[in-house]
């Protein structure tokens, strides 16, 4: 049960301003029946002064969905759309005394729809479809997101802004984002957006610990347990300390006569051959 | 307000008789079984006998075929994981795409582990797909996991004939039962099931008791490593009141199963739908209509949001719950609902009233009362109602 307040609790049995404006001067539109909430937004706007004399909501959502959409009608009445784009997310749910924290979407929800709203009646009352912010891009003469620069930037090393326009042609335009693609490449090469780092050519005993589990879990299921499956036995890796390796015998292979011998002479073995040829096998 | 409890299926009131039977080992029968002295055989005693009811009211043959469990999630976890340690060459484990989250996610950890798991769908009135089943099978299998009934729905599944041919290809099978336990009649023993999970607080026990039924003779690896109770398949002190009210409540269900219970619920569960049917517009039931427990409805209203329905049957003191969803705190509406293919319209919408053997006629008339008022008052609200 969700804890809401008794502010949220009133608005969703007595929802004010509900319905939509004929001839509505702004439309603004959030989700959909498929994200299970969705939120119509109708305003009418004074031409003059650009206050907002009335707004109506129509709202497809749970309790707190309904309720944010209401007090944010109540919020907006009177104001000016200057002021009223001031509203954010956060001004909606004090409003309401507060949201649970996975209720906060809805919060959100209402904002959006004050955006796109506002969006509409700039643009002469046409209804708004609010959308996701679209991933930023750089360069607007090839429609380059920043994320493909940082992509191309990682994968080929490149230094200079010269070899990004080479790889993703931004900046090869009109060339103003240039000094943007300098700041991206500072950024990644000096390590702020950290790589993975390469660890192909150490040394087995200067890997991390994960590494290490991971490596010995590889070969464990490439080149140990397929042997052992077929005895219906397996192993499992239990500890490593040092070049030690702990391991446990499991299904046929515990309580064999042979697991001391399966141990050294398979796991240990085979560990030594693919990994470190100082590692020792111990029963865990 | 007078509650009108219509959630059943998320638990049940512990029956007068069971919260009275299990008071005694609070602070008088209080001794561990395990113990060397009258208190502790009296307690020993009182658990023999919870177990041999436990095994009457699932056909086990042997009482000892019972392990007591602090939850049918611990039940499920033990039954999953005892089955990939007891065959570690096999690499294949079946379930279905509609399992309780006690079963996916052991299933999602192990196929993260390597596993190959198949996630056996259901088609539009969430039944089994046997076809789909039969053709992942394979010598390979270590597990099949398959429920007995959705608790979201009611649909019986067709366990028995899914642990036959389990068996034919040497794969271990589990049922998570939960949702049958005391709604129809289970005889474990005439069956191919291995294991079945099953909890207290779904049949009038408290909370915090389960069991799980092991065949004598299946393979077993402990999930709960400790002492040597339960003859070494489940560790830790055995909670002894508790284990008396899951007894109790099951001579109390065995009862239900032949007295009438489960007829009466389902006529009136009937009443329920039938009636939310024809006076709610753009509704729909989810589930199969045929193969269903007596006490289950799911139904799906167009165009409204399943928590703000709640939200307004509260007002009346009428609990029962929604796949929508806004009341699991996730962003999708319920997995079951989405493997059946329910169109996102009526997804978001659906309300599950589940019935107990204490439902009243009354309690029903006053939801039928209600909900046309709550679901037109909604979809006056919502930006859709008018769009179609």
């Amino acid at each position: 049960m969700w804890d809401y307040t008794d502010k949220v609790m009133e608005h969703f049995r007595h929802p004010r301003n509900v319905g939509a404006i004929a001839n509505a001067d702004a439309t603004g539109q959030v989700g959909s029946l498929v994200c299970g909430d969705a939120l119509k937004l109708t305003l009418k706007i004074n031409k003059e002064t650009e206050v907002i004399e009335d707004a109506k909501f129509e709202t497809f959502g749970c309790a707190s969905a309904i309720a944010s959409s209401s007090v944010l009608t109540e919020m907006i009445k009177g104001k000016t759309l200057q002021e009223a784009a001031k509203i954010t997310n956060q001004d909606i749910a004090n409003e309401l005394g507060s949201l649970p924290a996975e209720k906060m979407h809805c919060s959100v929800m209402g904002m959006e729809a004050l955006e796109a709203a506002i969006q509409s009646y700039r643009q002469g009352g046409k209804p708004v479809v609010y959308e996701q912010q679209a991933e930023k891009i750089v360069c607007h003469c090839f429609n380059v997101s920043e994320e493909a620069i940082i992509k191309a930037i990682r994968a080929n090393h490149l230094k200079t802004v010269e070899e990004v326009t080479f790889y993703t042609k931004a900046g090869g335009g009109c060339g103003r984002c240039k000094g943007e693609i300098q700041k991206i490449l500072d950024k990644v090469n000096s390590c702020a957006v950290p790589e993975a780092p390469k660890t192909e050519n150490k040394k087995f005993a200067d890997l991390t610990i994960v590494e290490r589990i991971k490596r010995i879990e590889k070969v464990l299921e490439d080149d140990v347990r397929p042997q052992l499956n077929i005895d219906g036995g397996s192993v499992e890796l239990v500890d490593i300390s040092g070049n030690i390796v702990k391991v446990r015998l499991l299904g046929m292979c515990s309580g064999c006569m042979a697991a001391p011998v399966t141990l050294k002479n398979f796991v240990e073995k085979t560990l030594r051959e693919k990994l470190d040829p100082s590692l020792t096998v111990e029963q865990a | 307000m007078k509650i009108i409890y219509l959630d059943n299926n998320a638990t049940t009131q512990v029956a007068p008789a069971v919260a009275e039977a299990i008071k005694p080992y609070f602070s008088e029968k209080y001794g561990n079984a395990s113990s060397m002295y009258p208190l502790a055989a009296e307690a020993k005693k009182a658990m023999d006998i919870a177990r041999a009811e436990v095994a009457d009211l699932i056909g086990a043959a042997h009482a000892d075929e019972v392990i007591f469990t602090s939850c049918a999630t611990e039940s499920d976890n033990t039954a999953i994981f005892s089955a990939v340690r007891s065959f570690p060459q096999k690499k294949h484990i079946i379930t279905s795409a509609v399992e309780h989250p006690a079963v996916l996610h052991p299933f999602s950890y192990l196929e993260s582990q390597g596993y190959k798991v198949d996630y056996i769908g259901v088609d539009s009135q969430g039944r089994f797909n046997m076809e789909q089943y039969k053709k992942a099978l394979t010598d390979d299998t270590a597990l099949v996991s398959v429920m007995w009934v959705n608790s979201e729905t009611g649909t019986i599944f067709p366990v028995p004939e899914i642990a036959a041919l389990a068996k034919e290809r040497g794969a271990l099978f589990h049922t998570d039962g939960v949702q049958a336990i005391g709604k129809m009649p289970i005889d474990v023993k005439n069956t191919s099931i291995d294991m079945l999970s099953l909890s207290g607080h779904k049949f009038h026990a408290p909370k915090g008791v389960g069991a799980l039924y092991v065949r004598r003779g299946t393979r077993f690896t402990e999930f709960m490593m400790g002492g040597h109770q339960e003859k070494g398949r489940r560790g830790g002190t055995e909670n002894i009141p508790y284990i008396v009210g899951l007894g109790t409540a099951a001579v109390l269900a065995k009862t239900r199963l032949s007295d009438g219970s489960l007829p009466r619920m389902a006529a009136l569960r009937d009443k329920l739908q039938n009636g939310l049917l024809a006076s709610v517009a753009d509704s729909r039931l989810n589930g199969d209509p045929e193969n269903r427990v007596p006490n289950t409805v799911n139904i799906s209203f167009g165009f409204v949001e399943g928590e703000a329905i709640l939200m307004h049957l509260n007002e009346y003191g009428i609990c029962a719950s929604s796949g929508s969803a806004c009341t699991s705190g996730s962003l999708e509406p319920s997995h079951v609902l989405r493997a059946m293919g329910v169109d996102f319209k009526f997804a978001h919408g659906s309300v599950r009233f589940s019935l107990s053997d204490q439902t009243t006629e009354a309690e029903v008339d006053k939801v039928l009362e209600v909900m046309p008022g709550i679901i037109e008052n909604l979809r006056q609200i919502s930006p859709f109602s008018r769009l179609d």
